[in-house]
């Protein structure tokens, strides 16, 4: 279940669609064009929109992220690649208020700022956990506010910058309209 | 009420909290004697053992401590809830006729701070640690916001739950946080995790307690009054629980393992809510206390709020619940936490917890919750 690079174009080859993003999005998703992802497979862009990797199941339609290769409601094999909805609503947050313990965590901001952590209710039944940003950062969510999936540089402790997903307040910042519910654009 | 299928003839703990400069194996030893002691025999008369450790050593390493007979040894572990997987464990030997007595011990020791588990071993990619989303904090946190705002459940809610198990706490020498707090010291302490502050937390810590378990008829022979179980189960999450360490869940909610467990356990045992003198769930934090009694079906979701604003989960109350003051006052060591609650139980039901005794108490519950999505639970009593 690798997407086809080709169905998911990198952001240099396709600029911001035509329901034209904000100037302001477009020079971010430049800039966070050529930094290597913080994993593969885990989002792709789209008309120069983030889209996130998920997998679906053909015998049943549900919806997993990141892709797996089972799905985990029918135990079908059976799974594709899709990209996610790039909106969606917060269904729950909280605030990571001290700093992980590192390893696992690998931010290198100095000092540590508390961040957003949250599940964004995405059309097609699945909600997807990430980090929260935006002008509401760190404590100003409320459940039930429309979000947008974000890609933004995440700097390690190694010194090296990567580029990572996160969600921010607001509609969606490319210019395709989200997936129908269940019914994600399939990338391989 | 059903038969019962294990009955327990001697219980041991060693006391919970840092306790520096002493292993999880040594405190393992001292519950397992303690446990042997108030059974009146000696390890050469244990026919099994189980044993469950996170991170304090190979259980099965006791038998240089007590003794080498020969006596076979199993290991589990399954997170917080290894307590429940150890009794279920030792069920299956003594309900397979194999055996007609056991010893069931969980121990460990943990680092200060919050748990720092691999991505890698709960089958995620690094990534998902990298950028700070390998915490259960954040899990607990999550899913109380999500439940306040559903259920109408209040911080002051939050506080009572803390401020009870304080309460509970130091009523119990084998306890760690032993010192009351008010529900202002509760709400005004830093946010760790949002809507969740610092005293509402369990923190990580040390201790071990250890069961002497046999078949029910044997259970008259022992000196101390025979409390039975009734029924021990298990569950994993199904698809449509919202369980911690997820990337992704759906949409829709669907019923959690500690909902399945517990429903399980009331149709083994032939008793349920509304029937139990005494309830310990596991309560990581004050929020999963409240939602715990909920996915248990010990109260109606939302039913929280007033039970904690008169009180009837305190001692006393009509529905006591973490009597010893639970996690929250002892601290998580995750391979011993759950056979806590049933040696809690046990005294309870034998009338011997001095201090914080619930009069008269005969049947109690027992449920603990745990990464990735398992619950365990059990029914005792004293009949």
């Amino acid at each position: 279940v690798t997407p086809d690079p080709g169905a998911a174009p990198q952001p240099a080859a396709t600029p911001p669609g035509p329901g034209g993003a904000p100037a302001a999005t477009a020079a971010r998703t430049a800039a966070v064009a050529d930094l290597p992802p913080v994993a593969e497979n885990l989002f792709a862009w789209q008309d120069g929109t983030p889209r996130l990797i998920g997998s679906a199941c053909r015998a049943c339609g549900t919806l997993a992220f990141p892709q797996q290769h089972s799905c985990p409601r029918c135990c079908g094999e059976d799974v594709s690649a899709v990209l996610l909805p790039a909106e969606g609503t917060l269904w729950s947050w909280t605030v990571q208020r001290f700093p992980p313990k590192s390893p696992p965590y690998a931010g290198g901001e100095t000092p540590f700022r508390p961040f957003a952590v949250g599940y964004v209710a995405l059309d097609g039944g699945i909600a997807v956990q990430g980090r929260l940003t935006g002008p509401a950062a760190p404590d100003g969510y409320r459940i039930g506010m429309p979000m947008r999936l974000v890609i933004e540089p995440f700097l390690r402790h190694d010194g090296t910058t990567v580029a990572a997903y996160a969600f921010e307040p607001g509609p969606a910042a490319g210019g395709s309209p989200a997936a129908a519910p269940g019914t994600g654009s399939t990338a391989s | 009420m059903s038969r019962a299928s294990l009955a327990i003839a001697g219980i041991g703990i060693h006391p919970f909290g840092r306790n520096e400069g002493r292993s999880g194996l040594q405190m393992a030893v001292t519950a397992a004697r303690a446990a042997l002691d108030d059974a009146g025999i000696s390890w050469p008369d244990i026919q099994f053992a189980v044993g469950g450790s996170d991170s304090a050593g190979r259980p099965d390493t006791m038998v240089s401590r007590l003794g080498l007979t020969g006596l076979p040894f199993t290991n589990v572990l399954n997170g917080c809830a290894t307590g429940g997987a150890a009794l279920l464990t030792a069920r299956s030997a003594i309900a397979s006729g194999d055996s007609e007595i056991g010893l069931v011990v969980g121990f460990d020791k943990h680092p200060r701070g919050a748990f720092d588990p691999r991505p890698e071993d709960w089958g995620l990619g690094a990534w998902y640690g990298d950028l700070g989303m390998m915490l259960t904090t954040q899990y607990f946190g999550i899913k109380i916001q999500r439940y306040m705002h559903e259920h109408g459940i209040t911080a002051a809610s939050l506080a009572r739950v803390a401020v009870k198990a304080l309460r509970n706490g130091e009523r119990n020498p084998a306890a760690w946080r032993r010192k009351p707090l008010s529900e202002d010291d509760i709400l005004g302490s830093p946010l760790v995790a949002d809507p969740l502050t610092q005293y509402m937390f369990c923190s990580p810590s040390a201790g071990a307690v250890a069961l002497v378990v046999c078949h029910p008829a044997l259970a008259p022979r022992f000196p101390a009054p025979p409390v039975h179980i009734r029924a021990v189960t298990m569950r994993s999450r199904r698809y449509g629980s919202f369980e911690v360490f997820s990337p992704s869940i759906p949409a829709g909610r669907g019923p959690s393992p500690s909902w399945e467990a517990a429903q399980a356990a009331y149709a083994e045992a032939g008793i349920g809510p509304g029937e139990f003198d005494v309830v310990q769930v596991q309560d990581t934090e004050s929020g999963a206390e409240l939602m715990h009694l909920a996915e248990c079906g010990l109260c109606e979701h939302g039913a929280q709020e007033e039970l904690m604003r008169t009180g009837a989960t305190a001692i006393g109350g009509p529905m006591p619940v973490n009597t010893d003051g639970g996690c929250i006052a002892s601290g998580e060591p995750i391979g011993a936490s759950g056979l806590r609650q049933v040696y809690e139980t046990v005294l309870q039901l034998r009338g011997q917890a001095r201090g914080r005794q619930v009069e008269g108490a005969r049947t109690g519950f027992t449920h603990v919750y745990g990464a990735p999505g398992i619950s365990a639970c059990a029914v005792l009593s004293r009949d």
